[in-house]
């Protein structure tokens, strides 16, 4: 069992009258190896959770165990922790600081207090997953494309060898095909090296083909934690907490609606136009 | 002449070393000529780096042509003695709601353009009035901008654009940097303003979803246009589109695999209702 | 954690002094601060201490609120305690190793203490009931006659408002760049003094970045609203004196007096037999 979360809730302006549950008693088992998606809108408390699981927040009641063991223990590191439960920012092509792509990459593992050998070994083989080509390795990173920048920031957290990888709207602002190659890249560091991956994320069409369970967030509450198609299948209820479900599920919510005996649990794209195939070719 | 034209517009980007001498030189806009009318609904569509943002900025005299001419509402962007007249009659909106809120009140903000045109008092206060109510943020004109979603503020940003009075309104990739539900009441705004208020709307975007409403679609790519032509017509070419790293929306998407598998649907299907209705007709 | 500083923050709410003429404000803070200057017995700063929690009193703020302002210059305050204590001259009371407390320096490091304790409360009160650009319009119109001396106040005013409005926003991206970067091992807390400043490059660098592009999305969106200036400017807000203006300034005369009479003309040892007690 990785990441624990017991009875898990977190207030600020706690006194006054502008206090705020921004999380609200979750409980939560994450074990190695899934591949989760967590969906919920601004303000959901979705960013907050995240900060949770790597101490950079600590709850006002509540505890959050790593193996076993209580995160805010006295003599538990929370540095150790980091690099274990590595957290990819917002936009995080906003924290990159050197002179160079190569050594911003290092900078996790340099603080990891390993040599420089290691250091550099690792850099390497975390620029090498996101896919930056070698040329890029000693430009500034402030010349990339936008893509790039966002790729070299996921690296830099790579780069800590961390076991779960969570990352905080890793689409947000780019183009199309930049958030295919992000998401590509996602699911491809899952396939090749089977870590624990949380994909936080507003929208259900960027998570929904990839991810082994979705977890639902609204009002620092978690509502649904459910595999994808049964988290879907209450359309109702999600647009209620002002999210959506994947498009294709209307598509096929509207056709059965119809009288069509099509099959709405399917996602993506492909599945959909197999399952109309299927049924329009029996006419 | 329409309410602004381009004739063979381009503009390159001069970088240059520490000495001032020339490092290089990126065409970022390539011979782009486009005439838009008076009450049009435009979106301009194109990757990162496509040079639509930089051709926008074309549109009020922010940037200058190196070659060719910008004109708006028949005034050549060049003439220094109409600038200000240019300005008021193309209003901008930028992508970061953050980066162009100048007032610490929704109010005083909607209020900086006309102060500055110089409008008297009584009538900035009427203005104000009228466009926090366009787009509706006209309860929290008291507000300080900071407590405000990313759609809320983006919303202010077009009414203190409205205040102006412009005859066309420029959005650079407003919605670029927003939730989905922040999204939507952009564009909600949008539509309202150009079919309430009659006035041109000219939006820049990635997003597909986002110009299903607009009468005009020009789609660029390194710095020229590539595609122009309805929605429609834009959106029943697939394969070109993902060659300029754009996509379309999953219904369209959806309708076009099975068209490629042997199912005889019409081209660009840009909505469910309209894959339904079409499906339907098939039995 | 750094939100929580909230000096120069504008807190929403109605009160007469949120509806006072910006003018009045300033003139206020400024005559507030000299007062604290002016008086040199107990005596005056009781009617200080009175005259600012009327004021905070008026204003709506709620008190917790101002004082978690505050927690940020306690620091400060420290220092300010600690030099006047051990390094003012005069009769020991207290001393260990080279170090002595004196009793001058006892009543210095009260009274410096109190002074910049007031100070800041009382010019909290003025950011928290001014919008920035009703701030900056009061300087503006205030300090318009020192533009005959070719000094830019409609500039200076302007960045003011400008600086003010983006000050929660980079307290906020500091903020967010720190997690980002302790997500990535980085120690702010530990280590000496070069140690520490060391580790501050991951925060300043990406901070100052930020901060230019702001600046230069800022001044493009200005400029695309028609910006050019003060000149030829006109007001949503144009600022005349109502009655209550007047009143306050009345008042504030009355304080001045209060403090110049009470609080420095009156002497110790007067206000020691008038009171029976003394010091």
């Amino acid at each position: 069992m990785a990441l624990i979360l017991d009875h898990v809730t977190y207030e600020y302006g706690t006194g006054t009258e502008l206090k705020v549950k921004a999380l609200d008693d979750i409980n939560l088992v994450i074990p190695d190896g899934q591949f989760i998606g967590l969906i919920g809108h601004t303000g959901s408390g979705k960013s907050t959770l995240v900060q949770h699981l790597n101490g950079l927040i600590k709850p006002t009641s509540g505890n959050i165990y790593y193996n076993g063991k209580d995160i805010h223990d006295e003599d538990f590191s929370k540095k150790e922790l980091r690099s274990k439960v590595g957290l990819v920012f917002q936009y995080p092509e906003h924290q990159l600081f050197e002179i160079d792509v190569f050594s911003d990459v290092c900078f996790g593992p340099k603080n990891l207090g390993l040599d420089k050998k290691e250091v550099e070994l690792r850099a390497y083989q975390a620029l090498k997953q996101v896919g930056l080509e070698d040329e890029y390795f000693y430009q500034s990173p402030f010349d990339l494309s936008g893509g790039q920048k966002r790729r070299v920031a996921i690296a830099g957290v790579l780069a800590m060898k961390p076991e779960v990888l969570i990352l905080d709207e890793p689409t947000a602002g780019l183009d199309p095909k930049g958030r295919d190659e992000i998401l590509g890249l996602v699911s491809k560091l899952r396939k090749e090296t089977g870590m624990t991956i949380i994909l936080v994320s507003h929208s259900m069409d960027d998570v929904a083909e990839y991810v082994d369970r979705i977890l639902v967030m609204n009002k620092g509450r978690l509502m649904f934690d459910d595999e994808p198609k049964k988290v879907f299948s209450h359309v109702e209820e999600l647009e209620s907490m002002g999210l959506a479900a994947p498009q294709v599920t209307y598509i096929m919510m509207e056709l059965k609606k119809r009288g069509y005996p099509v099959d709405t649990n399917v996602i993506t794209i492909s599945e959909a136009a197999k399952e109309i195939k299927r049924v329009w070719a029996s006419k | 002449m329409g309410i602004i034209k381009t004739k063979n517009v381009v503009f390159d980007y001069i970088r240059r070393n520490e000495e001032g001498d020339v490092e290089g030189i990126t065409t970022a806009v390539k011979d782009v000529s486009m005439d838009i009318q008076e009450g049009d609904f435009i979106a301009i569509l194109g990757h990162n780096g496509s040079g639509k943002s930089t051709l926008a900025k074309h549109f009020n005299a922010i940037l200058y042509p190196t070659e060719g001419t910008v004109w708006v509402n028949g005034k050549d962007t060049t003439d220094d003695s109409k600038l200000w007249d240019i300005r008021q009659e193309a209003g901008m909106v930028f992508q970061n709601p953050d980066n162009q809120i100048i007032g610490q009140v929704v109010e005083e903000d909607v209020g900086f353009g006309p102060e500055n045109m110089g409008i008297p008092t009584r009538e900035i206060w009427e203005r104000v009035e009228e466009s926090l109510k366009a787009v509706g943020m006209y309860e929290y004109r008291k507000h300080s901008p900071n407590k405000l979603s990313g759609g809320q503020k983006q919303r202010v940003s077009i009414a203190g654009v409205i205040a102006m009075h412009p005859k066309c309104i420029i959005l650079d990739e407003p919605t670029a940097m927003l939730d989905p539900n922040g999204r939507k009441e952009v564009i909600r705004a949008v539509r309202a303003l150009n079919d309430v208020e009659r006035v041109t709307v000219i939006l820049i975007t990635h997003y597909m979803e986002e110009i299903i409403y607009a009468n005009k679609v020009f789609v660029m790519d390194a710095g020229e246009i590539a595609m122009e032509g309805t929605p429609r017509e834009i959106f029943s070419q697939v394969e070109k589109l993902k060659q300029l790293r754009l996509e379309v929306p999953k219904v369209t998407l959806l309708a076009y695999e099975l068209k490629k598998s042997g199912l005889d649907l019409p081209d660009g299907i840009l909505t469910t209702k309209e894959l339904a209705d079409a499906l339907e007709q098939k039995g | 954690m750094i939100r929580d500083i909230t000096i120069g923050q504008y807190y929403q709410t109605d009160s007469v002094i949120h509806r006072l003429d910006p003018r009045v404000k300033l003139v206020a803070t400024l005559v507030f601060i000299v007062s604290l200057f002016l008086v040199n017995n107990i005596l005056g700063y009781v009617i200080a201490a009175l005259f600012l929690f009327s004021m905070i009193k008026l204003s709506h703020v709620p008190f917790k609120f101002i004082v978690k302002g505050m927690k940020a210059i306690v620091f400060l305050l420290m220092i300010t305690v600690v030099f006047n204590l051990f390094l003012t001259p005069g009769e020991a009371v207290f001393s260990i190793w080279k170090l002595s407390i004196s009793r001058e320096g006892i009543i210095l490091a009260a009274k410096m203490a109190v002074r910049l304790t007031f100070l800041i409360l009382g010019s909290s009160i003025m950011t928290l009931t001014t919008t920035p650009n009703n701030l900056t319009d009061g300087m503006e119109k205030g300090l318009k006659p020192l533009r005959l001396f070719k000094v830019p106040v409609h500039e200076v005013a302007m960045m003011m408002s400008i600086a003010l409005r983006f000050i929660p926003i980079l307290l906020e991206e500091t903020d967010k760049i720190m997690k980002a970067q302790m997500a990535r091992g980085a120690d702010f807390e530990s280590g000496g003094l070069i140690q520490k400043a060391k580790s501050l490059v991951p925060l300043l660098v990406p901070l100052f970045i930020s901060a230019f592009r702001r600046a230069n999305d800022l001044a493009m969106a200005m400029e695309a609203r028609c910006y050019r200036g003060g000149d030829g400017r006109t007001k949503m807000k144009p600022l005349c004196y109502k009655k209550r203006d007047y009143i306050a300034y009345l008042t504030l005369a009355l304080y001045m007096v209060c403090c110049i009479v009470l609080g420095r003309m009156i002497s110790l040892g007067q206000i020691a037999s008038l009171i029976g007690i003394t010091i």
